[in-house]
């Protein structure tokens, strides 16, 4: 499905190799944070409590930070060829950050106005601008998708969403 | 035959107008409730079991079991078409099911997963009718060694296959089992990597974590590509049905497979998601077409779906028999029993014969009712593909959200679901493969867990887990599952050499 | 006349819901919106099964106009669900259902927070625990059990619990001053269901269920109960087996082991709430406890109906806590700095 993200045309942001390198450095951070925590933990065999509770992460985070190790050294001497292609070009990067930073204000503005609100202005928003639909369709998607959800989540399975002002003030 | 007599009273039970309504309900609630990501099959029972409260008990358990019914179909109607799974369960639904969609074969996809779901469940009640007392003293030999024995030959079936770098497999293995230690350590009460910070208390969750890895980043991916993912090639085809059926007989092998696997996982009880990735694991070991799983092969749909639907229906028995409960939602209406009275466990048969009976008679009903009712939805679910993706898209996004949110009432979640889309979206694209990643974080909790409980059991003794003939054939299959590749490729060295020498 | 009766009854209730709107602070207060019920459990469990019942009882009765929304929030060992509850203070909506994890969790993991930073409302009852062996075991008391214990070497014999550092464990740990020096393995699993059947399964030697969690293998014949941990017999006389009933289980204490143990099934809310609020759900919940489906309930689990309210609650959950921390603090579960 991602056919045509590396066209030449299209100039590359970043190669695979460096998006590598990166990923096995991000891994080899979490093992360290693993390893730091099991230390505290103890993984040592204790009494009437067996493996201590170090015990797992620990070696799961050596053999984590020793596959990432090797990731990251075959990454670094990699000859050019499959590593050396484009991982993503800059009009593709910028597209997918279209989404995923509207994805992120999303989630704050569900802390700040609740769920609901916060869905009908994502939706409204990302239709209108990334998908260049008419106000009224967008305007109607927007608002009933939300409803949906309320009388879906709210009053029939009683489940209760993260609610913001609005619904406070409408006694929810 | 005793059960024949018993069962035709059950569905004298079962088959009132009032009870087939309720089954019907159920069965539409179900599907509604799998098809949501986060309200999963253990959620929507327990919200509607205060409902229920007023019926008759053997209604309620009908109405209720019918929900669990639907959630297991309705689950697999995300996971195909967007990548979502809508419960556990259906995670390895997507691998096949969802290449299957974007080749335009979304209805083929559906009618299998429908269809494998019918024949595990069947299959699986055939089994609770006929062997209950006997398939319920096997579970009682179940103790710590034997469940670490059956996750690790869950394990060795899904990772003596992966394609990519071996480093790459272990690294995002062990990265699942990373994040699922986060949290309470159950065997000891400690807290592990949670630094203080009240959020990280609950770890990182199973569902939170396969909706963004999956669903997030597919439209991460999608929007990568330019918006043209659109519903073009979702062709409607009143036929699909009968053209799928047609394929089914010759997969008849990995039904076979699948529903021992399920029926297996779901009174041992190892649960319907583990079950899942098995057989998809063994089915993609011994398929001719191995190669071709994950690109659309419809046996990668079978597989999974029949062993979920096997494991969830059998997971009901040991809760009738023993009251432990197989699975979540098997443990929300182990507590509806309760409430109605009724005392699960080894004298449920004798005391409520009817109940059990009436039980067992709408397990047959609601699925065939189910299957019907789902069948003749499936050109309709196809064509939600044929909404444009800057409609989908941000509909998606919300009811990820949603899903996010209600597994555990937290806003972190939903974070959380983001960032793991963008780690689906690189990992995918670096070839990291996902499923060992999934699996770990499912099973890396359980997994640890009867370790440490053997090692406690045999005070450190390792041959624990080879002192009956019970564990000991589990981790030799095991074990001959992990090394398997090698094997194979031992075999066929040996084969060749003679005819060149 | 009864036509006018209901005419009255209107203008009356008309009149009742007017006063209501222009002066609502003279009346008593009521719960304006959903009612949240956390549960510091998964699904599922004891607490689960109670709060979901309770759920299930206020709606079938009607004893409130607004549903009650039930949520678990099970994330270290509960501790997710009381910080909720905790940083929600004042808000009315709010209730909580404990078990022992009130106490044992802040003890052994350090999460920070204590039964003060709640409103304790009401006690609904006492959960019991009873010592289970396999049916066909050699000893039929428990001090015979005991005395096995007594014999045997060090760790030789397992007791299943659920969880660890909690209730189970805890009561295990308090046998064990009785066993002469001799230890328990002590194995933790996820719930009391699977604890009992990993027993009947003689995975296991012993456990400590709740009697609703035992019941039905001790009906099969798979288990049988050696004594009780509470101060006195149970008061259920109606037969649970051919020839036993809940108030022939001989206490621990008769037996020569003074051991007592009891879980408390009790409601909290948030802090900062008016005494109206509180009276309000003291109110529903003694309603709730004069429906028969309640008692059944409480028969089938064979529990402790104590109950109790206001300054005599809080009393005794002082009292508790300060059990709870002798208890854990001699088996060595607390967590550090506490």
């Amino acid at each position: 499905m991602h056919g045509n993200d590396s066209s030449g045309d299209e100039m590359s942001l970043v190669t695979n190799r460096t998006m590598d390198i990166a990923v096995a450095l991000l891994l080899l951070l979490v093992s360290a944070v693993v390893i730091y925590d099991s230390a505290r933990l103890g993984f040592d065999w204790r009494e009437n409590e067996g493996p201590a509770s170090g015990y797992f992460p620990f070696y799961i985070a050596l053999i984590l930070a020793s596959s990432s190790l090797v990731n990251l050294l075959r990454a670094l001497f990699a000859r050019h060829g499959v590593d050396s292609e484009s991982f993503v070009s800059r009009p593709a990067f910028m597209r997918v950050l279209a989404v995923l930073i509207p994805a992120f204000i999303f989630v704050a503005v569900i802390q700040l106005l609740g769920l609901y609100i916060a869905s009908a202005l994502f939706i409204i928003a990302f239709m209108l601008t990334l998908g260049r639909e008419s106000i009224i369709r967008s305007v109607a998607v927007g608002v009933t998708i939300p409803l949906a959800l309320f009388v879906l989540f709210e009053i029939w399975f009683l489940v209760p969403l993260p609610k913001g002002p609005v619904e406070n003030f409408l006694g929810y | 035959m005793e059960e024949i007599a018993s069962l035709m009273q059950g569905f004298a039970v079962a088959l009132t107008p009032f009870n087939l309504l309720l089954m019907l309900v159920g069965i539409l609630l179900g599907v509604i409730i799998g098809v949501l990501p986060g309200l999963g099959g253990a959620n929507g029972v327990a919200i509607l079991l205060p409902l229920t409260f007023s019926m008759p008990p053997t209604s309620a358990i009908i109405m209720l079991s019918c929900i669990y019914w639907g959630a297991l179909f309705g689950g697999a109607i995300t996971s195909i078409l967007f990548n979502i799974p809508g419960e556990p369960w259906s995670v390895a639904t997507t691998f096949d099911g969802h290449p299957m969609a974007q080749k335009g074969k979304a209805d083929e996809a559906l009618t299998a997963a429908f269809t494998s779901s019918f024949v595990g469940a069947i299959v699986a009640v055939i089994v609770i009718t006929f062997l209950a007392p006997l398939v319920a003293r096997f579970a009682l030999k179940f103790g710590p060694p034997e469940f670490f024995a059956v996750q690790f030959l869950t394990f060795a079936s899904f990772i003596g296959m992966g394609k990519g770098s071996p480093f790459k497999t272990l690294a995002a293995m062990c990265l699942g089992f990373a994040l699922a230690a986060v949290g309470l350590d159950n065997v000891t009460g400690q807290l592990r990597m949670t630094f203080d910070q009240e959020m990280l208390l609950n770890g990182f969750k199973f569902l939170v974590a396969v909706i963004g890895l999956f669903g997030i980043g597919e439209i991460l991916s999608s929007m990568e590509s330019g918006l043209n993912f659109s519903g073009a090639h979702a062709k409607i085809r009143l036929d699909a049905v009968l053209q799928t059926w047609k394929q089914m007989p010759r997969l008849w092998f990995t039904f076979l497979r699948s529903c021992i696997i399920g029926c297996w996982m779901g009174i041992t009880p190892g649960g319907a998601t583990p079950a899942s990735f098995m057989s998809y694991g063994l089915a993609k070991q011994f398929s001719k077409n191995g190669k071709n799983f994950g690109k659309g092969e419809i046996e990668g749909v079978v597989a999974p779906e029949t062993a979920a639907h096997a494991a969830g229906t059998s997971a009901l028995l040991p809760m009738l028999t023993l009251g432990i409960p197989g699975s979540p939602t098997a443990a929300v209406l182990l507590g509806g029993l309760l409430i109605w009275g009724l005392q699960p466990g080894p004298m449920l048969f004798v005391e409520q014969p009817d109940f059990v009976w009436g039980l067992i008679a709408s397990m047959y009903l609601g699925n065939v009712v189910g299957l019907i009712l789902i069948l003749t939805c499936v050109p309709l679910f196809a064509a939600i593909l044929r909404i444009p993706f800057s409609i989908i898209a941000p509909i998606i996004l919300v009811i990820c959200a949603v899903g996010a949110y209600t597994v555990n009432n937290s806003i972190f979640d939903v974070w959380m679901m983001v960032v793991f889309g963008v780690i689906g979206y690189v990992f995918v694209k670096l070839s990291y493969p996902l499923p060992p990643l999934v699996l770990a974080l499912v099973l890396g909790d359980m997994a640890e867990g009867s370790f440490r409980q053997s090692m406690l059991i045999s005070q450190g003794d390792l041959s624990v887990f080879f002192s009956n003939w019970l564990v000991g054939s589990i981790m030799t299959l095991g074990l001959i599952l992990l090394f398997w590749p090698a094997l194979r490729w031992l075999i066929t060295l040996r084969r060749s050499k003679p005819q060149h020498a | 006349m009864p036509k006018l009766n209901t005419t009255l009854a209107t203008l009356a209730s008309g009149f009742a819901a007017a006063v209501a709107l222009t002066a609502p602070p003279a009346a008593a207060w009521e719960p304006t919106k959903a009612v949240t019920f956390v549960i510091p459990a998964g699904t599922g469990g004891g607490a689960d099964q109670m709060a979901r019942f309770i759920q299930g009882v206020v709606t079938k009765h009607k004893l409130m106009e607004q549903p009650i929304v039930v949520i678990n929030k099970s994330g270290g060992a509960g501790a997710e669900g009381f910080l909720e509850v905790k940083n929600s203070a004042n808000d009315p909506h709010k209730i909580i259902i404990t078990l022992s994890n009130l106490f044992t969790t802040p003890l052994s993991t350090g999460t920070p927070f204590n039964w003060k930073d709640l409103t304790p409302v009401a006690m609904l009852a006492l959960d019991q625990f009873i010592l289970w062996v396999p049916a066909d075991a050699a000893y039929s008391t428990a001090k015979e059990y005991i005395a096995a214990v007594k014999a045997g070497a060090d760790r030789e014999f397992k007791m299943g619990g659920t969880g660890s550092k909690q209730e189970d464990q805890i009561i295990t740990v308090a046998l064990e001053r009785q066993t002469g020096g001799k230890k328990f393995t002590y194995v933790p699993f996820q719930g009391g269901g699977t604890v009992a059947v990993q027993l009947v399964g003689k995975h296991v030697n012993s456990s400590v269920n709740n009697p609703i969690e035992g019941v039905q293998h001790w009906k099969s014949g798979a288990l049988k109960p050696l004594c009780i941990f509470d101060g006195k017999r149970s008061t259920y006389t109606k037969k649970v087996t051919a020839t036993q009933a809940w108030s022939d289980i001989p206490t621990c204490k008769e037996v020569g082991l003074p051991v007592e143990y009891q879980m408390l099934r009790g409601i909290f809310m948030p802090k900062g709430v008016s005494p109206e609020q509180v009276k309000f759900y003291v109110d529903l919940f003694a309603k709730v406890r004069a429906t028969d489906d309640w008692k059944t309930f409480m028969e089938n689990g064979a529990f402790n109906q104590t109950t109790m309210a206001g300054d005599a609650y809080a009393k005794w959950v002082e009292q508790a806590e300060k059990t709870h921390y002798d208890l854990m603090k001699e088996a060595g579960f607390l967590a550090a700095g506490k």
